[in-house]
């Protein structure tokens, strides 16, 4: 820890306001999120904290039925809008690691085979990359989604929804990883150690997972925080075009599209809030994922 | 040089036949195409019939090659909800979607211009930082906030423009614009902006970094110590050298504009493809998605092979084939 707090890394961050806020603010939105339960003052999913009577209550005004009082209001059913946020950011920020996951799994190995063997494999995997990458990642996972969802069967396409849309944005991100990864590997493959790695006998597995792969993940971190930043806005897109999360979890995306809905009858708190969050948690994101790209790799500079 | 368009063109019409390949995929195996064109009362005599009739029991290069043919000829088959023909949904859609992928990009072009130069000469400036931390958080707000908090501000507080749709258009008989009436052009400005505005910050830094790296070159230098007037030196001098990476990477967006058309189209209900495709894969109706899939790809390899066959005009350096290997 004192070595970690001696670092250049840390001298730098601690250095540079827009890195410090940038992470502040997104600690603390993950940890309303995570903490949800014990900071939202009521249950939005649960029927039985709700009272209807408390429908469009505006912000930190009183219900003129029942008195009682909202940080940032409530919508049409009387769910206090600021539980509603925090329980959606859960459904958001989870969909979105899961997403950066599995683009970082598929997209390490792909680059990692397409590197350190080469050949036939290499071309078919970057080929399709190249083709991938002509088409915006925001229409790729559409099209998977809308395929997804033809594929299964009618009766479980409501409930695996998070999946497909997991699904979706992970597939439809994982050519930059890839692309990275295959780059280092190539010209780590050509280094002593693996030559070394290579005499005493090792499998071709063995040197990939234990040899190469260790040496090209630095760059994988910088991808992965701007990925996450891009896949909380594919979620929220895709939740508000109506076609992610069911409405019955509700993430950033689906509030919005709620809220919408409420605009035109003056009712704008219940867009305000959420929109505020989602662009609080994405600017962050794509703050501090800049000036970590700057820190861990000062050639972008 | 010729062998060089040629490898090109054969490049465009490979990477063409794989989107098809993915598209026919969809719309042979995710979709149903004996469900959705008997409807789900038909008996299995009739099913048969129809599956050797659209020959779903030949094999499957041929069928592929026979969904190329049909695609070729705009065949994509019927929509699952509708009945339509799909190529007729898209072509009733596809000036609404033009019209405004074009608009914004005038957009987008002319103030990601201006600002660019702007920011460009005033260095520094109280309103060129403002303008810049003002795009880092444009770039930051997702598409459809955007359009949302343009309609909040300018439909539902102002009251100034409409909200939804296309306004009054007029029919040209193949074409419907919305550019002949007040209300189709007062129609176009909000999705426009919201759709424009990506492509205009992206213009902008772009213009901004070529701007400033020609003010240092020498003949800038020299047209100014021959005495001409700023003005003469950063319309006449400066300005022309930086029109073609901002022209080229303009062409480039306008295959990203067609994928942020759904978004926009979403938001403002206008009647063009984009909302045609978040449709069908609301309703999961997979003709409409195949098709759209073998149309935006179509449009995505066309810009590229344009863009790539201008390069090839403006810069003879290419044209050898030299850097090509090289690369």
């Amino acid at each position: 820890m004192r070595r970690f707090l001696q670092s250049d890394f840390f001298y730098d961050f601690s250095n540079t306001p827009v890195a410090v806020v940038s992470f502040v603010v997104f600690m603390v939105i993950i940890l309303a999120a995570v903490f949800a339960n014990f900071i939202a003052p009521n249950n939005p999913f649960d029927p039985a904290s709700l009272n209807l009577m408390n429908g469009f209550t505006p912000p930190m005004q009183a219900n003129e039925f029942t008195g009682e009082v909202f940080l940032m209001g409530t919508d049409d059913q009387g769910r206090d809008l600021f539980s509603t946020i925090l329980y959606g950011l859960r459904i958001s920020l989870f969909v979105g690691i899961m997403a950066v996951m599995l683009a970082m799994v598929m997209g390490v190995t792909l680059g990692l085979i397409a590197g350190y063997l080469g050949g036939w494999l290499d071309t078919l995997i970057m080929r399709f990359a190249d083709i991938q990458m002509t088409f915006p990642s925001i229409l790729v996972a559409m099209l998977i989604y809308g395929v997804a969802k033809g594929v299964l069967p009618p009766d479980l396409r409501y409930e695996m929804s998070i999946a497909v849309l997991i699904v979706s944005i992970g597939l439809s991100e994982w050519v930059p990883f890839a692309r990275t990864v295959r780059g280092s590997t190539l010209v780590e493959r050509e280094k002593e150690y693996i030559t070394a790695a290579k005499m005493i006998g090792l499998s071709k597995r063995q040197i990939m997972l234990l040899h190469v792969l260790p040496n090209v993940l630095s760059p994988v971190l910088v991808i992965a925080t701007i990925t996450f930043a891009l896949a909380i806005i594919a979620e929220a897109t895709l939740s508000f075009l109506g076609v992610g999360v069911p409405t019955t979890k509700p993430s950033l995306g689906t509030l919005i599209r709620i809220g919408q809905d409420f605009l035109f009858s003056g009712e704008w708190w219940i867009l305000l809030f959420p929109a505020l969050t989602l662009l609080a948690l994405a600017l962050s994101i794509n703050l501090f994922g800049d000036w970590l790209r700057d820190t861990l790799n000062p050639k972008l500079k | 040089m010729l062998i060089i368009i040629l490898r090109r063109l054969l490049q465009a019409v490979m990477v063409l036949l794989f989107v098809a390949l993915i598209s026919f995929l969809i719309f042979r195996f995710v979709g149903n195409p004996v469900e959705s064109l008997l409807g789900q009362e038909a008996t299995v005599a009739q099913r048969a019939a129809l599956e050797n009739a659209l020959g779903l029991n030949d094999p499957i290069y041929e069928q592929y090659a026979n969904f190329v043919w049909r695609a070729l000829q705009f065949d994509f088959g019927n929509s699952y909800r509708g009945a339509l023909p799909v190529a007729e949904l898209i072509a009733l859609r596809l000036p609404a979607t033009l019209e405004l992928a074009i608009t914004s990009a005038i957009f987008a072009v002319i103030f990601g211009v201006i600002t660019g130069i702007y920011t460009a000469i005033n260095r520094g400036s109280m309103m060129t930082n403002f303008i810049l931390s003002t795009s880092l958080v444009g770039v930051s707000l997702p598409t459809f906030l955007i359009g949302v908090l343009l309609i909040w501000l300018f439909s539902v507080e102002l009251n100034w423009l409409p909200s939804f749709g296309r306004g009054e258009v007029v029919d040209l008989g193949w074409w419907t614009t919305g550019y002949l009436t007040v209300s189709g052009l007062k129609s176009l400005i909000l999705p426009s902006i919201t759709l424009g505005l990506y492509q205009m910050t992206l213009i902008m830094r772009l213009t901004r970094a070529e701007m400033l790296e020609v003010l240092r070159q020498d003949y800038i230098r020299l047209a100014v110590a021959l005495g001409q007037s700023k003005r003469q030196v950063y319309f006449f001098h400066a300005l022309p050298n930086i029109l073609i990476p901002v022209i080229t990477i303009t062409g480039l967006q306008l295959g990203s504009v067609i994928a942020f058309a759904i978004i926009t189209e979403t938001v403002f209900q206008w009647p063009g493809v984009g909302l045609l495709f978040i449709n069908a894969v609301y309703f999961v109706d997979i003709p409409v998605m195949s098709a759209y899939l073998l149309l935006v790809g179509f449009a995505f390899v066309v810009i590229n092979l344009v863009v790539d066959l201008l390069y090839l005009l403006i810069d003879p350096r290419l044209r050898d084939g030299q850097l090509r290997k090289e690369v």
